[in-house]
């Protein structure tokens, strides 16, 4: 017996409907082809429900729903969209155990981080965007005696939204709050592997948006997504996912000339500074979970620390610590409050780990610990679980350059500062990075010598609203998690107003 | 020893690049990068995806019953770090993602790895890749 009850069975706090159509100008639409895909949970491997199998025409209607709200739901006052996104933080306050079970269920995750990170984490992101819209103001410059500058933020109409699986409501919500609160209708494509929790949030707050604001478009990213992404009727497009998917949406959006912004992963080094192991206390313990925090979500994060950068000074001793707490992870059923990981999304996402703890061997890396599938028996032998797993090689070797995304860290030692550096930045991403020291110049120095656009310092993996999120280099453009993401989702209104009763004199 | 390949497929892979060919028409390949679904061979429509300087042609498939051969591409960035290893297309249960053209079909194109061999390596060293200018 779970500490939660899965969906579906006597007491859950879920019950999932069996099949899920659109959700378009306010209501279930069915889809155009007719046709549905089976949605699998992680968990167990089994088929849970069916998902409307989205196309062009489809998102076409979506679209036609979201352009018949948007000129309406632009003009409403920034208190009104305030008011409805802390009516729906609220919603999912009262039901947070619901949601919780519903993603784990579809994603795979420990439940404990779905009710205590995730979720809360959403319910957070409305209300700061709630907040950042009723406090952002235009502004009016005196340019001159008689000529004013007057600033307005003004929504870019409608936008689409293309989400990942890893977080499928955390992520959904990051993209979802700023733009309804600029005053923006959305049209989004949930990720084919995790369609339904989405639409079970959607469920639980339908009656508090008007029609048409907010519409999803289930399918695979071929039919649905790409019509949605390559759309002339969109004002904008966001994306979180990889770097060939985010090229192509670039190319359609240049098509169409429309702001796009990305998300597109990383290979993020956690650094480890000698002074570090200097005591035994509260901060080495803390170090020694921060190194372990690439098993957050099964490594299945952008920001995963998935190179280890342990100074040569400590790298025995560290090392040694690091992989006695790595043991000690707890892996069992996601819905177990005591499970620190769970499974793997899909079948697909286990396959590509599975290639790459090959390809790390081959290369000639050292299995510290794990590097193999976990069978936990049961009804779970069916599922997709991975070993904690860390590597020790060198960062030429190619798990130390692509995104594994599972929980698997390869190790490598550093001598000095200016070494630290040179590995950290040796890779094509730049989204998040830790450091780990006693010494604040060297954790500054550090923090801005590497090429990263998150740089956690003597914590990791932590995504409070208020922090700026975004990638260097091939990880992205832009930034997400922050009130600046408001510009991502407005116009410029410029209104250049001359009080002067004289003419210029040119003519 | 002729040039040898970079980019190999297996059985499974040349059966679904048939299907996918007849429904779709012409292929090409991209390999990706990053986040979630990164690391996979993206499959698209030949010149879908525009291919620049900044990318680099790894191989073509030649494959039984399908008049041209598909195009595999990969960011020259990305290669650097990647050109010491020989790849092969498979298939697996799953998904698809990004906008490859194989999901509907319930699979998913997956990189196998092997190291070059040192004969290999010495012919592939001097062998320049050509790119997508």
């Amino acid at each position: 017996m779970t500490d939660f009850v899965a969906p579906g069975q006597p007491g859950s706090k879920v019950t999932y409907l069996p099949r899920y159509d659109h959700w378009i100008n306010g209501k279930y639409e069915k889809p155009d082809s007719g046709q549905y895909f089976e949605n699998v949970t992680p968990v167990t491997g089994k088929v849970f429900c069916d998902v409307a199998r989205g196309n062009a025409k489809d998102i076409d209607k979506a679209l036609d729903a979201a352009h018949a709200a948007a000129p309406a739901w632009g003009k409403t006052s920034a208190t009104a969209r305030a008011i409805i996104l802390n009516k729906i933080a609220d919603r999912m306050e009262a039901n947070v155990e619901a949601i919780a079970v519903a993603e784990t269920w579809e994603n795979g995750k420990p439940i404990r981080e779905a009710l205590y990170v995730d979720i809360p984490l959403a319910i957070d992101h409305f209300r700061y965007f709630a907040a950042a819209i009723r406090a952002q103001e235009g502004s009016a410059g005196e340019l001159d005696e008689d000529t004013v500058a007057y600033h307005f933020h003004e929504p870019l109409g409608v936008v689409g939204q293309i989400i990942p699986w890893n977080f499928p409501i955390l992520m959904a919500v990051w993209k979802l709050a700023p733009a309804l609160a600029a005053g923006n209708c959305v049209v989004l494509k949930p990720a084919e592997q995790t369609p339904v929790s989405i639409m079970f949030l959607m469920d639980l707050i339908k009656d508090l948006l008007p029609d048409g604001v907010v519409n999803i478009v289930n399918g695979f990213g071929v039919e649905a997504g790409k019509p949605l992404a390559s759309s002339p009727r969109i004002a904008k497009i966001a994306f979180t996912g990889e770097t060939s998917t985010g090229r192509l949406i670039m190319q359609y959006a240049s098509e169409n000339i429309i702001p796009v912004t990305l998300e597109l992963g990383g290979k993020s080094p956690n650094i480890f500074f000698g002074d570090v192991a200097a005591e035994n206390d509260a901060f080495y313990d803390k170090a020694l979970e921060g190194f372990t925090m690439f098993a957050v979500n099964q490594g299945e994060v952008c920001t995963c620390p998935s190179r280890g950068l342990i100074d040569t000074k400590m790298y025995d001793k560290f090392l040694g610590d690091v992989t006695a707490r790595t043991n000690a992870i707890k892996q069992g059923h996601p819905l177990d409050l005591s499970t620190m990981i769970g499974a793997q999304a899909s079948t697909d996402q286990l396959e590509k780990i599975l290639s790459y703890l090959d390809i790390g061997k081959k290369e000639g890396a050292k299995v510290i610990t794990g590097g193999e599938r976990a069978d936990l028996g049961g009804e779970l032998s069916g599922g997709y679980y991975v070993m904690p797993t860390i590597f020790e090689g060198h960062n030429k070797m190619r798990i130390f350059q692509e995104e594994i995304f599972g929980p698997v860290v390869s190790v490598t030692k550093f001598d000095g500062f200016d070494n630290a550096m040179e590995i950290a930045n040796d890779s094509l991403y730049g989204l998040g990075a830790g450091v780990w020291t006693r010494d604040m110049n060297t954790a500054y120095r550090a923090g801005r010598a590497i090429q990263a656009g998150r740089v956690w310092t003597n914590c990791y993996h932590a995504y409070p609203a208020g922090a700026a999120f975004g990638g260097y280099k091939a990880s992205g453009i832009g930034r997400e998690n922050h009130k600046m993401m408001l510009d991502h989702y407005q116009q410029t209104k410029n209104l250049l107003v001359s009080y002067s009763p004289n003419k210029l004199g040119f003519f | 020893m002729p040039l040898p390949s970079r980019v190999d497929y297996t059985p499974e892979t040349a059966e679904l690049l048939l299907k996918l060919t007849k429904i779709n028409g012409p292929l090409m390949f991209h390999q990706s990068g990053g986040c979630c679904d990164g690391s996979s061979p993206m499959c698209y429509l030949k010149g879908e995806f525009r291919v620049g300087g900044a990318d680099v042609l790894i191989g073509e498939l030649m494959i039984t019953d399908i008049a041209e051969p598909i195009q595999v591409w990969m960011s020259a960035s990305q290669f650097e770090y990647w050109k010491h290893t020989h790849l092969t297309i498979d298939v697996v249960v799953g998904r698809g993602g990004g906008f490859s053209l194989e999901s509907p079909e319930g699979k998913r194109f997956l990189i196998r790895s092997r190291l070059f061999t040192d004969e290999e390596w010495a012919i592939l060293e001097s062998s320049p890749v050509k790119t997508g200018a």
